[in-house]
């Protein structure tokens, strides 16, 4: 038999994972000359930006599950983008959020708690490919049109509606991107925007793996 | 395209569409007589053939319009004993008594909106406290789910934060791969209430469905495979520090209890002579005779315990979560210590205390595997340490006991009506708790020899889970005594079921500590609000007069010598009693840590009478 716990590691840090244990968290410090000693609090450590990925069942309100999670955990969530996969009984989930390494591992194991999470993973710290779209509005007059479509241009986003007042403007790329287009064109006036949240994979011949299906 | 409101028809949106169609009979089915007999399978039987494939005997429900099409065939399965409640909240309360009392999985069942609602106390109790349940409640046919219609509540949208899993079944051919999966994990892993929410037509429709194997259960659901063995490194890596440790510690939790492990505990602590210490919920994990028993931790706890506790250089934590009754302030808690932390949910390995050898699996096989591994101490390899535990517990125990039996002002103690109850039944009655001060006089004075004897609603702290929960752990063990340990508040709460207590032949013995107080409350506002008694003073009916109104013998005792004497007569009653005990308005439950405090924080007394 395999070790369960091994069918399902919280990659890459593992740090759920017995095979390879944590290096130790928080040990009370030494107590420094005539300083008492401070148990530390799991999650209090330096946040950073993590992306997490979630395979899930394809199922009637397992959206709701995973979102119900976060609230009623108060994890604080970026960004939450949700699609299907090659297969059709099977969802995939990006998730970004803020947080220490154990804040972050906590989330993931609180998510495996749910019986229609079948692998999370963290990508972190793999090379990847983190896209989103968005589609944005722009002001734009016969004098500004031109402007704005330089900038698309140089932006490598794409124009997919044109009206008398106004252009739609697609565009896909890292976060960081699309927010630099937004401020540029911001100038002309956004009259309406969205984002559909960041999905990712990651790069190279490695994917997320899980195992069995639910039928 | 814009969506647009359109006009389709006079009476039902979509009128004509098989849509509407459906819903029309659904509204026709609600008044729909009662299915005539000489019948075929349907979804209702379904339920039943799985109810029993489980093992169940018996369940706690209460009927309503949705779900009469369960109670119409349930004559039709004698094997399967119901027990008709006064509340829904009383049939979640007792499954979760029977299942703590048994370790089997308790079944309580409702009917749609209020019934199901009234649950969701219950469910929630025995979510916090791991508690292995399944809840089925009816709902609304499926064509009229998100209408409104009568009695319909999202009840699944309310237990999906406070359930391990749940399900709304719309169609009888599901109800057996549900029922076997719900029971799966209810009582796998980490055990908890699964749900299961059943539309009227799919109790009604008839089904040819199979009821699944074993392994068909477990390839539906690939995401659920708790680790149940602990990995050989972190147990060498235990066993080490275990080795090294001259002050280790045992925190024994629930999960002793919930993973059978009390030998396997017994043994661990035997072989490397380490103390044993326990939770609110962990009461029963070792026989508090036991040599190696040193006592109750955390914010009501002995001080004896908690200063072990806060000068071990090892923490052994084995099924318990650190929550905040434990820790108090995690910054100031056991500050010298590594914790080894062993645990079926890695989610609560690191949640509340960083922890050094985080060990994922069932309790009693990880034990099982870590013995063999740790060096064998006698008790004089650890004299100094046991001199000074033996000292400190000598002293925190003379502080805190009233062997006189009368408290300030003459009335009882309830230390003292809490010890002669565990003294009359020997300590091998169940003992169950309602929520206060009498929950923790109950587990700190009655004195503990057998697991699952010890039955409280921790986590959740349920006011109103003692009768209802007693009630249940009677029907599972009606080889053992058991006693309802209810303050006059919590008891008012749920006392209705002393009608179903007499209906039903359930002896439960109940004690009613009587303070004429929200006691607990009226503790903290003494201590911490300045003496400002706001709502904590509380009016009771004449308990023996109520008692007398279900026919239930009563008694009462307010002197001392009373006590003795009213238990007995209880005992002696073929059936169930009450007892009203008149017990001293102001006794506080001492020590005390403070909310937000450190656990080297404890009160010990105050204004000078000491408790
Ligand atoms: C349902 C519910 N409501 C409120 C509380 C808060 N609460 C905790 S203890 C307590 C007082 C309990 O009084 P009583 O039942 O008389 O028991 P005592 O403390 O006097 O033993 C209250 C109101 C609770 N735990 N549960």
């Amino acid at each position: 038999m395999t070790d369960p716990m091994t069918r399902r590691p919280f990659s890459p840090a593992r740090a759920a994972d017995p095979a390879s244990p944590a290096p130790p968290r928080a040990v009370p410090a030494p107590a420094a000359e005539g300083q008492p000693a401070v148990r530390s609090i799991p999650g209090s450590g330096t946040a950073r930006r993590h992306v997490l990925v979630a395979v899930v069942n394809n199922r009637p309100g397992v959206l709701n599950r995973v979102a119900n999670l976060f609230r009623a955990r108060n994890f604080n969530i970026e960004s939450l983008a949700v699609g299907h996969t090659e297969r059709p009984d099977v969802s995939r989930m990006t998730i970004t959020l803020r947080g220490d390494d154990v804040a972050v591992e906590q989330v993931a194991k609180q998510l495996y708690k749910l019986i229609d999470v079948l692998k999370v993973q963290d990508v972190t710290a793999e090379p990847r490919i983190e896209h989103e779209l968005a589609l944005i509005k722009v002001r734009a007059t016969n004098s500004t049109r031109s402007e704005v479509l330089k900038i698309v241009e140089l932006y490598k986003g794409r124009v997919v509606d044109v009206a008398a007042d106004s252009v739609i403007v697609e565009a896909t790329g890292t976060e960081d991107e699309i927010d630099a287009l937004v401020a540029l064109v911001g100038g002309f006036g956004i009259r309406e925007m969205v984002r559909t949240g960041t999905t990712v994979m990651v790069r190279g011949p490695q994917v997320v793996e899980y195992e069995g299906v639910a039928k | 395209m814009t969506m647009t409101r359109r006009a389709t028809g006079r009476h039902l949106p979509g009128a004509g569409t098989p849509e509407a169609s459906a819903v029309e009979h659904a509204r026709a089915g609600m008044l729909q007589e009662a299915r005539p007999r000489g019948r075929t399978r349907i979804g209702a039987d379904v339920v039943c053939e799985a109810l029993l494939r489980q093992g169940v005997d018996v369940f706690f429900g209460y009927p309503g319009g949705v779900i009469l099409p369960l109670y119409d065939v349930l004559g039709d399965y004698p094997e399967l004993r119901h027990v008709l409640v006064r509340h829904e909240q009383g049939a979640a309360h007792a499954a979760d008594g029977y299942a703590r009392a048994t370790g089997k999985v308790g079944v309580c069942l409702g009917t749609s909106g209020p019934g199901a609602t009234n649950l969701v106390t219950g469910i929630g109790t025995a979510m916090l406290d791991s508690v292995p349940m399944v809840a089925i409640t009816g709902n609304v046919a499926a064509a009229l789910l998100g209408k409104d219609a009568f009695q319909e509540i999202d009840i699944t949208g309310i237990t999906l934060p406070m359930t391990k899993h749940n399900y709304l079944v719309r169609d009888a051919n599901d109800l057996p791969h549900v029922f076997a999966e719900a029971f799966h994990i209810a009582r796998t892993g980490r055990p908890g209430p699964v749900h299961i929410d059943i539309t009227k037509d799919a109790l009604q429709q008839e089904t040819q469905a199979r009821h699944p194997d074993e392994e068909a259960v477990l390839a539906a659901i690939p995401g659920f495979r708790p680790t149940i063995e602990g990995h050989p490194r972190q147990l060498r890596v235990a066993a080490k520090l275990i080795d090294e440790a001259s002050r280790p510690v045992i925190l024994a939790g629930h999960g002793i209890l919930l993973a059978q492990a009390w030998d396997q505990l017994r043994e661990f602590a035997e072989k490397t002579q380490i103390p044993v210490t326990h939770t609110l919920l962990g009461v029963g994990a070792i026989d508090e005779t036991h040599p190696l028993s040193y006592g109750y931790m955390g914010m009501h706890g002995w001080k004896h315990v908690n200063r072990a506790i806060q000068s071990s250089d090892l923490l052994i934590a084995l099924g318990m979560r650190f929550d905040d009754r434990v820790t108090g302030k995690v910054s100031t808690y056991a500050t010298g210590a590594k914790i080894v932390h062993v645990d079926i949910d890695p989610a609560e390995v690191g949640k509340n205390v960083s922890v050094d050898v985080p060990i994922v699996g069932d309790v009693g096989r990880v034990l099982a595997a870590l013995t063999p591994r740790v060096a064998e101490k006698r008790p004089e390899d650890r004299a100094t340490y046991f001199a000074e535990l033996a000292e400190w517990r000598r002293e925190s125990e003379s502080r805190s006991w009233h062997g006189s039996g009368a408290w300030r002002g003459g009335l009882l103690s309830a230390d003292y009506v809490i010890e002669q109850i565990g003294a009359a039944t020997d300590h091998d009655a169940t003992l169950v708790a309602d929520v206060g001060q009498n929950q923790m006089w109950m587990a700190r004075y009655a004195g503990y020899r057998r697991p699952n004897s010890h039955i409280s609603s921790g986590g959740l702290g349920t006011m109103g889970f003692g009768l209802p929960a007693a009630m249940g752990a009677a029907v599972g063990r009606p080889d053992k005594e058991t006693w309802a340990i209810c303050g006059d508040g919590g008891f008012q709460m749920t006392l209705q079921e002393l009608a179903t207590l007499v209906q039903d032949h359930i002896p439960v013995k109940i004690a009613v500590l009587d303070n004429n107080k929200l006691g607990m409350i009226r503790q903290w506002q003494e201590l911490i609000y300045a003496g400002n008694y706001h709502s904590s003073h509380l009016l009771g009916p004449d308990f023996l007069k109520l008692a007398d109104a279900y026919g239930i013998p009563a008694f009462r005792a307010t002197t001392p010598d009373d006590v003795p004497q009213a238990i007995a007569a209880a005992r002696a009653v073929d059936g169930p009693a009450l007892v009203h005990f008149r017990i001293a308005d102001e006794q506080n439950v001492f020590p005390m840590m403070p909310a937000g405090k450190g656990l080297s924080d404890l009160i010990e007394e105050w204004g000078g009478a000491d408790e």
